[in-house]
């Protein structure tokens, strides 16, 4: 208050208060920003999933030329999981194998980009980034080649008897998972990339200096500082990776399918929306609920 | 400078969770009518025919299914023919990629009682039986359509699903059969070898078309794929569910086969005859066979879809491809059964050594091995098609 009552007033206009914030416009400006992508969540996602929802229930003995009435058949749900459980539980395997690959691979590589690459880090970029160029299902039917009984591929394995004789790639979980493991690897490396990119050096050699070996290095300073960008792109890779049917339909077989395959079926050729309703908010629910059990044991907040 | 954010909590994820659901419920009940019947009259959908007017018509097709000029790939002989002839403008559009897939894209609009916009569309036996059952199809005029009348192949007369030939006509048709690659194995000769020869194992690929993997089965167990019983439809199915879990067969396929075929991926399949046509001609160790117990006959099928405007038009376009020397115009290209009579004369002319290729022109006791699948409705074509696809893994 003294402070205050210090302050000539003589030349008042001089000294008015710095302008008060106007805080109307401002806090509107962010949702004015966010509306456009609103509006679009709501229309193309929103409202498609609540008619997924309704579809979910209507009454499994419909048909296409009398129509669905919505009876709330929870039923389709439990149906469902017992028709097509081998499928769903083969989804998250074959995910989670190629998540482990893609790590393994990814790790390493978005490291050495990040910190290694010097001059030659844009291309390697590059590198990463251009099969995404072409279409998803060109770069999955090269892998058919790739991977073909008559191919180099196979025939070295074969030399070396890691395959028998009449041992094949294609066509079996292996071809399956090295396809998911491909197609959604950029996913995972170039968030990697993002967080390790801002790794300070100087925070490693503080750590060496104070006599940590490597490993301990790595284990407190630069995968701490990776956590939100592998938490980031194991997400963005786990997801898709579990609902694709891509992989499953042209490098598998039956004995392959993901449960991707079996909504696609009950959509376009069964004709059982309900029944392909019901599987694809299972889907949305298992893999949320894996999500959430993964952030918490992750802990973190920074990426939600 | 403060941000007018608050950082986003685990509390504020929860009750935006909270709210997407309680919008879910409102949605629910929003949504709470249903989906009415798609199920249509037949006269209560016809729009009035402007052909009289408009020298117009859509015309959807499957992806080199047309013959084009070896020099211009733009030009089709046989079509500009037609534009010439009757001054009728097509509009040629190759949109049909996959019949599940087509349904999809204009299942709303016929449902609704719209217009698709085409007036003729391509589809197989068993879509065209789809839409027939749902009433989405135009009744042709038989007095427009004497080529038909006189020289459509007998075989594909009176087929289960428009016993009285109006409103499917066929474009092309095909056998669904064994296929094998002679480098990479022996001679096959019968469903059963195919399916449980040792050293075809893991190498044997059938097709994710029901009726025609199915029919083969149905038949090589001595029933009548045109008139059979659910029981006989298990038995087979089992028979099938055997080779899948002995791993004898690889995979299920639509088109895809060929490619592996003809590298050798795969030794034996169940194959289309007109893929097996031309790959036989980069490979003629790559063969064709009609199975002793017999192959199945199917079509894709000239159909007239409701609200369609140009439906005289649409008629007239399908008498001129009837015409036995248009016909083997188009046979000459395209290399799957010619549909009619009469062509095999015109092919004589064009390319004699297509004319005796029985897979074009197929005589007299080929096509008596030859059935079409029995016509299911919805309820039958669910539940079997829900059998099958759960063999075949989905």
């Amino acid at each position: 208050m003294s402070a205050l009552a210090h302050v000539p007033t003589g030349s008042g206009q001089s000294a008015s208060p710095p302008p008060a914030a106007r805080p109307g416009r401002h806090r509107l400006l962010p949702y004015l920003l966010l509306l456009p992508g609103a509006a679009w969540l709501f229309l193309f996602f929103a409202v498609p999933l609540l008619q997924l929802a309704a579809a979910s229930l209507y009454d499994p003995d419909g048909s296409l030329s009398t129509g669905y009435a919505l009876t709330w058949a929870f039923g389709n749900y439990p149906t469902a999981l017992q028709a097509y459980w081998p499928q769903f539980g083969r989804s998250f395997l074959y995910a989670g194998i190629a998540l482990v690959l893609a790590l393994l691979m990814g790790y390493p590589l978005a490291y050495a980009i990040a910190q290694k690459a010097g001059r030659w880090k844009n291309l390697l970029l590059v590198c990463v980034i251009a099969p995404m160029f072409t279409s998803f299902l060109v770069r999955t039917l090269a892998w058919k080649t790739i991977l073909s009984d008559n191919g180099w591929l196979v025939g070295l394995l074969r030399d070396v008897h890691l395959l028998g004789p009449d041992g094949r790639l294609l066509a079996t979980p292996v071809a399956v998972v090295l396809g998911l493991t491909y197609n959604f690897l950029p996913f995972l490396v170039l968030p990697l990339y993002a967080s390790l990119e801002r790794l300070d050096y100087r925070l490693l050699e503080a750590s060496s200096d104070l006599y940590a070996s490597p490993l301990k290095t790595f284990r407190r300073v630069t995968l701490p500082v990776s956590m939100p960008g592998l938490i980031a792109g194991t997400l963005l890779f786990f997801i898709p990776a579990t609902g694709d049917y891509i992989n499953a339909e042209l490098l598998g077989t039956p004995n392959q399918y993901m449960i991707g395959n079996v909504i696609d079926s009950a959509f376009l050729v069964r004709l059982d929306y309900p029944q392909g309703a019901a599987l694809s908010f299972l889907l949305m629910s298992a893999i949320l609920a894996v999500v959430f059990v993964y952030l918490r044991r992750a802990g973190t907040e920074e990426v939600l | 400078m403060r941000s007018a954010f608050r950082p986003l909590t685990r509390r504020g994820l929860l009750t935006g969770t909270l709210g997407s659901a309680a919008l879910l419920a409102a949605g629910g009940t929003l949504a709470g009518c249903g989906t009415k019947g798609a199920q249509q009259t037949e006269a209560g959908c016809v729009s009035e025919d402007l052909s009289g007017t408009e020298k117009k018509l859509a015309f959807s097709n499957w992806p080199q299914y047309m013959d084009v000029d070896e020099d211009n790939n733009a030009k089709r002989p046989s079509l500009d023919g037609f534009v010439s002839k009757t001054g009728i403008q097509v509009t040629y559009t190759e949109d049909v990629n996959d019949n599940n897939e087509f349904f999809g894209k204009v299942q709303n609009q016929l449902a609704a009682c719209q217009s698709t916009g085409r007036d003729v569309m391509v589809l197989t036996d068993w879509m065209a039986a789809r839409m027939i059952r749902l009433g989405w199809l135009q009744k042709l005029d038989k007095a427009k359509l004497p080529n038909v009348e006189a020289n459509l192949l007998p075989s594909l007369r009176n087929r289960p699903f428009d016993v009285d030939n109006h409103l499917a006509v066929p474009w092309q048709s095909g056998l669904a059969g064994l296929a094998y690659n002679g480098r990479v194995t022996s001679e096959i000769r019968t469903v059963d070898e195919l399916l449980t020869r040792p050293d075809l194992k893991g190498k044997v690929t059938a097709l994710t078309e029901m009726r025609d993997t199915m029919g083969l089965l149905l038949m090589s167990n001595g029933h009548n794929p045109s008139d059979f019983t659910a029981n006989q439809f298990d038995d087979a199915l089992n028979k099938l569910k055997k080779a899948v879990s002995s791993g004898q067969i690889r995979r299920f396929t639509g088109n895809d086969y060929a490619p592996d075929l003809a590298k050798g991926d795969i030794a034996a399949c169940i194959g289309w005859s007109g893929d097996i046509v031309q790959l036989g001609f980069d490979d003629e160790q790559i063969k064709f066979v009609v199975p002793e117990s017999g192959a199945t006959l199917w079509s894709d099928n000239m159909l007239v879809p409701n609200r369609a405007t140009h439906k005289a038009n649409a008629e007239e376009l399908i008498n001129y491809y009837y015409d036995p020397a248009v016909a083997a115009q188009l046979a000459a290209y395209v290399n799957y059964i010619c549909p009619v009579q009469g062509a095999q004369a015109e092919m004589e002319k064009i390319d004699p050594e297509l004319a005796a290729n029985p897979l074009i022109f197929p005589d007299e006791a080929m096509l008596s091995k030859a059935r079409v699948f029995m016509a299911l409705d919805e309820k039958q074509e669910r539940e079997y098609e829900t059998k099958f696809q759960q063999v075949i893994g989905a």
